[in-house]
């Protein structure tokens, strides 16, 4: 019987099929948690460096806000914002927001923007750059991302800021353009919203943990 | 198999069919991620686990694998190893999982694995095939590192930088000899001139052996050229 054969080869393959599934969803349980823990604290650390020259006294991620998409940031996923205060007062925001236009994906972008809305950091999250040139956009690899430092809207003006092959004011990485033009667009704009949207920033509550 | 052969099985995948030496095969990752030593060695851990899982899954259920569905079981048996892999990597060796970034998941389409799954781990009982995983693997992967360490060593003149990536604790930025090295080796032509020495080497060694050997012969038997 032909259709025998048929049938029971196809129950193999869902067979095998599902043995493989549980295999995959076993590992995703039990590693979960501690991803989701390496995933904290390398934020935490990384909103601590992209905080340079800050003074601050509030703890970062309990003010934290998460903008759900859309939004008016770079990304078409959540944006999360945490408010730094002294005294009370604001002192500084940063922004994690995500650029969709990467050489390999979305690039998960943190910048660090003071009260004055000069940049106080820049830090790559989470990319999947080609390794050995658009990864040169992580900090431990090279100096790139520091270039933004200081910088604000207005230093310099809204056209500067692109690569210098475009007729910009950044400097590029040697064999990718993709990248650095995805990161420079959304620390743009990221830095214009803040500009635009500063007040409400800070007045905003903290969006509650939703697990 | 005796263990005689299943020695000589792990010696075929080290040395005389190693995959990225002999066969060529796989050598997307293997000219991509090799800049450093410590991602040459990820990587080669990360396919010597999928390629030992693989062959042992695939000859555990060889008899009954018809062999028109075979290829898409081995594309499932797989796809699901690496992405394990990938999820115990971010588990345990984060900062090395961001640095290898696109390369662990795209373990799935090194073509050594799957090769060795239709050719050798589909006809062979599980012993062998592991045995013909772990040489396979291991062969891959030492490649991987000799051409990392080549790479680091020449292009930014230090070895071992960022070890505590696969160790953990605090950051180690490796020996350094020199303020910087030939960057032409870390950059995607360096790749191919250091796989074309690697494998120029293998083939001297082996041809330096094969002299010696036939240095013994009686000159009839000599061989003189390849």
């Amino acid at each position: 019987m032909k259709d025998l054969t048929v049938i029971k080869t196809g129950m193999t393959l869902a067979l095998i099929a599902a043995i493989c599934t549980t295999l995959v969803a076993a590992t995703y349980q039990s590693t979960k948690s501690r991803i989701a823990a390496n995933e904290k604290a390398l934020l935490e650390q990384s909103l601590q460096t992209a905080l340079a020259g800050v003074f601050y006294d509030s703890s970062v991620s309990e003010s934290r806000l998460i903008l759900q998409a859309p939004h008016e940031l770079p990304g078409n996923d959540a944006a999360i914002i945490y408010r730094v205060f002294a005294k009370k007062k604001p002192a500084a925001a940063l922004f994690a927001v995500t650029a969709r236009d990467g050489f390999s994906g979305p690039i998960r972008i943190l910048l660090g923007v003071d009260i004055a809305g000069k940049v106080t950091g820049v830090r790559i999250l989470q990319h999947r750059e080609t390794p050995g040139l658009g990864d040169k956009i992580e900090s431990a690899r090279s100096d790139w991302v520091f270039q933004f430092d200081g910088h604000a809207i207005g230093n310099p003006v809204l056209t500067a800021w692109a690569i210098k092959d475009d007729g910009g004011d950044f400097d590029q990485l040697t064999g990718a353009s993709v990248t650095p033009r995805a990161v420079i667009n959304a620390v743009r704009d990221t830095l214009v919203y803040f500009d635009a949207n500063r007040d409400e920033i800070f007045s905003l509550p903290a969006t509650e943990e939703s697990e | 198999m005796t263990s005689g052969g299943l020695i000589e099985r792990m010696q075929t995948g080290l040395w005389t069919e190693n995959p990225g030496l002999v066969q060529l095969l796989g050598l997307c990752p293997l000219l991509a991620v090799t800049t450093t030593f410590v991602n040459g060695l990820g990587l080669g851990i990360a396919t010597l686990l999928v390629l030992t899982c693989s062959n042992a899954l695939v000859s555990a259920t060889r008899r009954w694998i018809k062999q028109e569905i075979r290829i898409p079981v081995f594309v499932l048996i797989i796809a699901s190893l690496v992405t394990c892999v990938e999820l115990i990597f971010k588990a345990w060796f984060p900062t090395l999982d961001r640095s290898l970034g696109i390369f662990i998941p795209l373990i799935v389409t090194n073509c050594a694995i799957v090769a060795r799954a239709e050719v050798f781990a589909s006809r062979n009982p599980i012993g062998a095939s592991i045995a013909d995983g772990i040489g396979m693997g291991a062969g891959f992967a030492m490649l991987l590192m000799a051409i990392g360490a080549f790479r680091e060593l020449v292009g930014q003149a230090s070895i071992f930088s960022r070890l505590d990536m696969l160790t953990g604790g605090e950051p180690f930025e490796g020996f350094s000899f020199a303020d910087s090295g030939l960057l032409l080796a870390i950059l995607p032509p360096g790749a191919f001139f250091s796989l074309a020495l690697a494998v120029a080497l293998k083939n001297y060694l082996d041809r330096k052996r094969r002299i010696a050997r036939s240095a013994g012969m009686p000159s009839s038997l000599r061989e003189t050229r390849k």
